[in-house]
């Protein structure tokens, strides 16, 4: 059937995604930053149906983010976001479904729902705010703190390793990994579009300053004189160049990542690792996500891999349609008087 | 042979059987066939599977015997029987663990081929209790269950260890012959099971039909007994367990509320069949989600209560515990989810394949705040398929959690079911809000429900969640007055579900000397001793709770005209509380925690104590 009707397309802008509510976080936070570069790309993202967003979170700071979106929203409970989230898509796949997450939510008490929403691609769009500390309780250290922290829970330093969410996504397979920081608001907004067009698990890493209990935690990679030193910026298909000016790179050595010098005359940009969003192999991206292990190499930014496969709420949707297609759609009659019956007359 | 006699007939009103042997000797099956060709035959039934936690404990053990009671006739059957009438043991262990529990002067059936040194070791016997007088107060048969079997089997492509296998369709014919019950159904469920392996539908064919001629032709059994059809309600009938007809009443509550279902579970004892049961109705639109833990079963079912899913979680007393905080904001959010919890011998991991009603107080009060939910519970397997659409009804009108309790008895145990035709069942249809005009998330109708705005309805775009919200609006709020009202709103509303729910009915008079009151799957032994108590002349009554939160508004004018009130539980107490509490009245106990159904006498016994030198005699 044609349709003849003319579709009337509402351009939105920040401000219907913006909610009645005050936003309550600290003044200086790094999530107003985060919030802003939503609400900014939003428009672009969402062309049409507002109302087939849902905004899903945990508990922590991060977690507040859905009162202040003015789409579908559910503040859950510490850790669930995740599969809080992949119950309602699964429940309706239409829907774009978004997670508002932090490094306590979505590492630590969430951490199984996390690996397992990756394992199944369970097509979620999912934020993670990492700050590297619990900030809504007041400063105790994070699943990505650095060890030796220093916090009220570790008077002495913490002993425990942290994780990398980067690495541990990749490990279990999430289809798109990427990540960008607070400060970085432009680099944060083309992120976000690239989160908005995957389809499948997509996880962005939010570098993001607490002031309050972890101040300057990214400094060096945020602050004007040291950040081009410190930071990758990936593009893909382009060779892996960082620095002041532009003059240092990453080269492969085997497996090992090396900084060279690409300014005088040894090397060139044409010896340097190109990056390869798209690489079959699960190991370019990881060997990035554990580049800055390292003190003496930068921490990527950008996407570190993307990938596609079939996701979890597409494939429940294809075999319930495939059943019905192969058997009819159900007749519950037929299922109660379907077994050994008898009659007594 | 020399000429087969004539086998005496006697007409028995009930009996009760027990098949017991190792986990890996298929009593399971063998019980179940029986079970459900019995059914068929027009029987009353009821069954109590027993089996250990332990997938295959090493052959020949105690700890590794597994068991299958049922108890059959012509009149009604509530229980599976107290003490069986006849034992079928397949080895040694089988007959230890079981013999003390069967009635004196009973059947025994016994593989004496199994009676070798070896086994007889492994189940404490210092001398062989077939020739001793171990058994000499018992009915004793001897057959060599392996050896005829494999005499049965000769000749068929089949291992040694295959031909072994059949052995328990030898028994079951056996058992077919002496009640006189027909092979068809089984040999017709051995077809559709084997039928890629025809080897194995001529061998277990074989030796089913091997057992019944040998119940025949040898002079071992002179009787054979002939139980009667029960005068059961007309309609069309199947046997049914309760975790059975809990998928099938939640999968009508999907039909019948025009909602796709959304189960969230993780596999647990005794539960997971309802998710297994589920699963094969895609063709429903059923989703099911096997969640990586018991938390993300509720948690991705709140979920998809939000996106206007009939949702529900599955499982057992301990993943209840894990369940709990995500209740509380299910609570809050007010949105509308079943969870059912098939209790299992607690605390901690307890006894996973036995039965218990210890979860009560956890399913009433196991939240954080105040937080009060819908609490009810069936009474037998087939009550199960009705309750599990009575909790969809409440959690959707309501919008609110409720909590179906059952439980390993229940959940295992079957019954014949007279089934009901579809359209005898009622709608509960549920309107999603989709106007605009005058839309707060909070605002509440009649029945203090508030609106199902569903994500993908224009202009209704709202944020719920766990933090405590405005009256009306729906926006995070912490003012002491709102907070005050809402905790009182949210109670009040669970309350008001009592104008909605049936009476509590009365089994005899409405005032008297003594009112039995139970919950849940005690029910048929209650039944059961009620009746043994008035045929012995004593007056009493019963009533049997299935609402537990609210409880029926006529419950304390019921209770108030009794002299005493007596409330047999599988726990220690947790009903008695509850009435404590709320009526304040006194109530007697009676609780053993066995991990089994209460057995009638000892209710009886407990009957007959209360009500003295005999009220009505």
């Amino acid at each position: 059937m044609e349709n003849s009707q003319e579709v009337v397309t509402k351009k939105y802008t920040a401000k219907d995604f913006t909610s009645d509510q005050d936003v309550r976080w600290c003044p200086g936070c790094g999530d107003y930053s985060i919030l802003a570069q939503v609400q900014r790309t939003f428009p672009d993202i969402i062309q049409t149906n507002k109302e087939k967003i849902v905004w899903v979170s945990g508990i922590g700071c991060s977690s507040r983010f859905p009162y202040y979106m003015n789409t579908y929203g559910f503040h859950g409970i510490h850790g669930r976001a995740a599969i809080i989230a992949t119950g309602v898509k699964v429940a309706n796949p239409d829907l774009s479904v978004w997670v508002a997450t932090g490094d306590g939510d979505l590492l630590s008490i969430g951490g199984n729902h996390f690996i397992h929403a990756c394992r199944k691609n369970v097509d979620l769009k999912v934020l993670l705010f990492n700050n590297r500390i619990y900030g809504l309780t007041k400063g105790q250290y994070s699943p990505t703190s650095e060890k030796g922290k220093v916090t009220k829970t570790t008077p002495f330093g913490s002993v425990d390793y942290p994780f990398n969410p980067i690495s541990l996504a990749l490990g279990s397979d999430a289809t798109f990994v990427a990540r960008s920081i607070d400060r970085n608001p432009k680099h944060m907004q083309e992120m976000i579009k690239r989160v908005g067009q995957h389809k499948g698990f997509a996880l962005l890493e939010i570098f993001q300053n607490c002031n309050i209990f972890n101040d300057g935690a990214f400094e060096l990679l945020t602050e004007k004189d040291t950040k081009d030193d410190h930071v990758l910026v990936l593009e893909h298909g382009k060779p892996m160049v960082f620095g002041k000016n532009q003059d240092k790179g990453i080269k492969l050595d085997g497996a090992h990542p090396i900084v060279v010098d690409i300014s005088n005359g040894k090397y060139s940009k044409d010896d340097l690792w190109v990056h390869d969003e798209f690489s079959d192999a699960p190991i370019h991206a990881m060997i990035l996500a554990h580049l800055d292990d390292r003190p003496d190499l930068p921490s990527p930014v950008g996407v570190f891999r993307q990938y596609f496969k079939e996701t979890y709420d597409d494939a429940i949707k294809a075999q319930i349609n495939k059943i019905i297609e192969k058997k009819g759609k159900g007749d519950l009659e037929k299922v109660l008087f379907g077994a050994n019956t008898w009659e007594v007359s | 042979m020399s000429e087969v006699k004539e086998k005496d007939f006697r007409v028995l009103t009930s009996v009760t059987v027990r098949f017991a042997g190792d986990s890996g000797d298929g009593m399971q099956l063998t019980g179940s066939q029986f079970s459900d060709t019995t059914a068929w035959i027009g029987n009353d039934l009821n069954t109590l599977p027993d089996y250990p936690a332990e997938i295959r404990a090493p052959a020949g053990t105690i700890y590794g015997v597994s068991g299958f009671q049922l108890s059959f006739g012509s009149e009604d059957v509530n229980t599976p029987g107290d003490l069986p009438d006849v034992l079928v043991a397949m080895n040694p262990a089988a007959l230890r663990k079981n013999l003390k529990e069967i009635k004196h002067g009973g059947v025994v059936i016994v593989n004496s081929d199994a009676f070798d040194q070896k086994n007889l070791k492994l189940a404490n016997f210092d001398t062989n209790p077939l020739e001793d007088d171990t058994l000499s107060g018992y009915d004793l048969h001897q057959v060599p269950i392996s050896s005829l079997t494999a005499n049965a089997l000769e000749g068929l492509p089949l291992s040694p260890k295959e031909v072994a296998r059949c052995k328990n369709f030898f028994a079951l014919g056996l058992m077919y012959w002496l009640y006189d019950r027909p092979l068809k159904n089984t040999e017709d469920w051995i077809k559709d099971k084997f039928k890629n392996k025809p080897e194995y539908v001529e061998a277990n064919t074989k030796a089913l039909q091997a057992g019944h001629k040998f119940g025949e032709m040898t002079e071992v059994f002179t009787t054979r007994y002939k139980v009667e059809a029960a005068k059961l309600p007309k309609g069309i009938y199947r046997n049914i367990s309760g975790n059975e007809a809990t998928a099938l009443g939640f999968l009508t509550a999907s039909v019948k509320s025009g909602l796709p279902l959304f189960l969230g579970s993780y596999p647990i004892t005794p539960a997971s069949e309802i998710l297994q049961y589920l699963s094969n109705y895609k063709n429903f639109g059923v989703k099911t989600v096997q969640a990586e833990d018991e938390i993300a079963g509720i948690t991705s079912a709140i979920g998809a209560a939000f996106a206007g899913n009939l949702a529900l979680t599955t499982t057992s007393g301990p993943g209840l515990s894990l369940k709990l905080e995500a209740i509380g904001l299910a609570v809050m959010t007010e949105l509308p989810i079943v969870i059912v919890d098939v209790q299992r011998g607690g605390p901690s991991t307890g006894l996973p394949t036995k039965t218990e009603q210890a979860d009560l107080l956890q399913a009433m009060y196991g939240r954080n705040g105040e937080a009060s939910v819908c609490v009810i519970a069936a009474r037998t397997p087939r009550d199960c398929f009705y309750m599990a659409i009575e909790a969809s009804r409440i959690a959707l009108k309501y919008m609110t959690p409720v909590i179906l309790l059952t439980d390993g008895y229940l959940a295992n145990g079957s019954e014949p079911w007279r089934v009901p035709h579809v359209n005898e069942i009622p709608d509960i249809s549920v309107k999603f809000r989709t106007d605009a005009e005058r839309f707060y998330p909070f605002l509440r109708n009649d029945n203090l429900a508030r609106p199902w705005a569903i994500p993908g309805t224009p202009g209704l775009e709202h944020r719920i969640g766990g933090l405590e919200k405005a009256d009306v609006y729906g926006t995070v709020n912490y003012d002491p007055d709102n907070h005050d009202k809402m905790v009182k709103l949210r109670t009040e509303k669970i309350k008001r579900i009592v104008n909605d729910i049936p009476d509590l009915e009365i089994d005899g008079d409405d005032h008297g000397d003594l009112l039995v009151l139970g919950w849940g799957s005690t029910y048929g032994s209650i039944k059961d001793a009620v009746i043994k108590a008035r045929k012995s002349g004593l007056k009493l009554s019963q009533a049997h709770l299935r609402y537990l939160n609210p409880m029926p508004k006529n419950t304390g004018q019921v209770l108030k005209n009794f002299k005493k009130i007596l409330i047999p539980e599988i726990n220690l107490g947790q009903l008695a509380h509850l009435i404590r509490s709320e009526y304040l009245i006194p109530v007697e106990q009676f609780n053993m925690v066995r991990g089994l159904p209460l057995k009638v006498n000892d209710i009886l016994e407990k009957i007959n104590s209360l009500l003295g030198g005999g009220n009505g005699k």
